[in-house]
């Protein structure tokens, strides 16, 4: 029997990070283009950090998000268009802003013990009448009965889909399948999966979601993510299909669009290198590899210690201002 | 003895008891009467076992009392819809009101940048707590150097983030932006907020990031940012930088941590501590005023 599972690329999101927000109208027509036409059903288009991400804490976008959005939705007649938006950093302003420039669908993310910040945007989005996903971040910090509490949270302020979100990339495959085995049983709506692949787990993760019962997984073609990047969206397409799930997706295509459109922007290897290996074995947020590595040169300090600190003090998404503030403290212990 | 001038609290949560303990220990204030809606919630009671008159029909409480009872200076510890309502009692009755809601029905005072500019305003407003504990830094390095933008990063603990922050937290980042602006003197403002949950609840953290304009001198800019950090510490004693402001050509990062002093609110709560230790700074200062015009007057 085959099994129908809906892919949502995050490159143009995700990968944001990995090129410190600099994506173009150009490119994100380009790439947009090509994932419309090989058939992915959704395109996340945004600042690393969501909509109203860009700041010197996370990095200025080079184009607004806004304009990137739109861009995006004028030549996507098949995909749809998710935003993603962090109570705390993006507002309901912002929101408006992006679903009025054509974003069909917005995830708002949260730590995975803070779901109840998102009730206000929730509560709008839903009123602006968007698809709605609540994103819970960072799911290796909570157990799978707190990852669910969390859940039930956002499934009751109207969330349509709910993810566990492995934004470390810290996640070991069993743990995977415990978190979605029991939100699938317990919630009432879809579950979605979102992987980093800095332990390298991320296909065998997703894979293990599926196999729990996720119906949404993301993945970013070339593996385009912060961090060791995500689930490499063309991979996945062919590995569902092998495993008896119906993507929808032109494979081959999808495969053009990767190697053809996504790798040239690819400024550094989207590979398992030292500091991404860190950030899963540390837990931290996939974004704060850039940062380490610059705040290392600045301190003098090898940029993994900064890494594992940040782990030990319990940083969650977006404390992007501590790698600063551990590395100036280390240096000054040293 | 000198006379104090009365005050008043209204809404007996974290914050209304946090200022009633501080009132306690006031030389110029003296703080009388409790407003709430529940008397036997702990707020009430502590109030009453401190020698307050205790209302649960809320700020209407305040005409059971006679004119000579009444508080001079009313602190709302309420929400922003609750404010709306006590503001036009307050306003009726010719008392000087102190908002800590976000209602900002009165203008924005940060005490060691522009109270004494409002000093004469019936109702003001204090920011939010991150609002507090960065736009007096902003305003310092405005005064040198002119701030295109500024950027803050609030992190606080889960534990302290409550209830009325969570369900409005979009109402955090806008007003602070704001005061940024209208406070700090940027052309434009952002601010975020970050909730940690680790245990043991962390202490608040600021991080201030400012881009400014045109060239200027690196050691007036951080001592202007060290000169207002005393400033601060005058009334807030936890308030304190965490390392020297870093300069990266025209952005400059100041970190800044804020340590409670433990009155009724855990010391990780800096953000909640900030809050109740400006607003007595506040009203410390309106009150000196208010006692001066009576000594001029006899």
């Amino acid at each position: 029997m085959t099994k129908k599972v809906t892919v949502l690329e995050v490159a143009l999101r995700d990968g944001s990070h990995a090129i410190r927000h600099q994506y173009t109208v150009d490119q994100v027509v380009e790439v947009t283009k090509g994932l419309n036409e090989a058939k992915v059903p959704y395109v996340e288009v945004s600042h690393g950090d969501g909509i109203g991400g860009s700041s010197v804490q996370y990095g200025m976008s080079k184009v607004n998000d806004i304009e990137l959005i739109r861009a995006a939705k004028e030549v996507s007649d098949f995909s749809k268009i998710s935003v993603l938006l962090l109570p705390g950093i993006g507002t309901v302003e912002d929101l408006k802003e992006a679903r009025e420039a054509g974003a069909d669908m917005v995830r708002i993310a949260t730590h995975v013990t803070e779901a109840d910040v998102s009730r206000q945007h929730i509560v709008a989005a839903k009123e602006m009448g968007m698809e709605v996903v609540g994103f819970l971040m960072m799911a290796h910090m909570a157990a799978p009965e707190k990852v669910l509490e969390q859940a039930q949270l956002m499934e009751s302020y109207g969330a349509d889909i709910i993810y566990a979100t492995d934004s470390a990339g810290a996640l070991l495959p069993h743990e995977v399948t415990e978190r979605i085995e029991l939100l699938v049983k317990e919630l009432n709506v879809p579950v979605g999966f979102h992987a980093h692949n800095n332990l390298g787990l991320a296909m065998g993760n997703t894979l293990a979601a599926a196999e729990a019962g996720a119906t949404f997984l993301d993945g970013s073609a070339r593996a385009l993510g912060a961090g060791a990047g995500n689930t490499q969206t063309e991979v996945m397409a062919a590995a569902l299909d092998k495993a008896g799930y119906e993507t929808g997706i032109d494979i081959f295509k999808l495969m053009d669009v990767a190697e053809d459109l996504v790798a040239p922007i690819i400024e550094t290897p989207q590979i398992i290198d030292r500091d991404s290996l860190t950030l899963g074995y540390a837990g931290v947020y996939s974004s704060f590899k850039l940062f380490a590595q610059r705040e290392g040169e600045r301190y003098g300090i090898d940029s993994r210690d900064i890494l594992m600190e940040l782990g030990r003090q319990g940083v969650v998404g977006g404390q992007e201002d501590m790698v600063a503030d551990v590395a100036s403290q280390m240096a000054a212990n040293k | 003895m000198a006379r104090k001038i009365r005050a008043g609290i209204i809404g007996p949560g974290n914050i209304g008891s946090d200022l009633m303990m501080k009132l306690l220990r006031s030389d110029k204030l003296e703080v009388n009467s409790m407003y709430g809606i529940d008397n036997d919630s702990r707020g009430m009671q502590m109030a009453r076992e401190n020698g307050l008159k205790t209302f649960d029909n809320g700020i209407d409480g305040i005409y059971e009392l006679i004119e000579d009872e009444r508080p001079e200076i009313i602190f709302d510890a309420t929400s922003a819809g609750a404010h709306q309502h006590n503001s036009k009692v307050t306003e009726e009755l010719g008392i000087r009101m102190i908002d800590l809601t976000p209602a900002a029905v009165g203008p924005f005072v940060s005490p060691s940048v522009n109270l004494e500019e409002h000093i004469d305003q019936s109702n003001v407003n204090m920011i939010t707590c991150g609002g507090q504990a960065t736009t007096p830094i902003v305003a310092a390095i405005n005064d040198v150097v002119p701030v295109d933008y500024a950027e803050i990063v609030a992190t606080i603990s889960s534990e302290s983030a409550g209830p009325g922050t969570r369900a409005n937290i979009d109402e955090f980042t806008e007003t602070t932006a704001d005061a940024l602006e209208v406070v700090g003197g940027a052309k434009k403002g952002k601010a975020i907020i970050i909730l940690n949950p680790a245990e043991p609840p962390i202490i608040m953290r600021d991080t201030i990031y400012t881009i400014v304009d045109g060239d200027f001198d690196e050691a007036e800019v951080v001592k202007a940012i060290r000169d207002r950090e005393k400033e601060i510490q005058a009334y807030v004693p936890g308030y304190a930088l965490r390392q020297d402001p870093v300069i990266d050509g025209n952005t400059i990062a100041v970190y800044v941590q804020v340590e409670g002093a433990g009155d009724y609110l855990p010391i990780y709560s800096g953000n909640l501590d900030i809050m109740t230790a400006s607003a007595i700074g506040v009203a410390n200062r309106i009150a000196e005023k208010m006692l001066e015009a009576e000594e001029v007057a006899k």
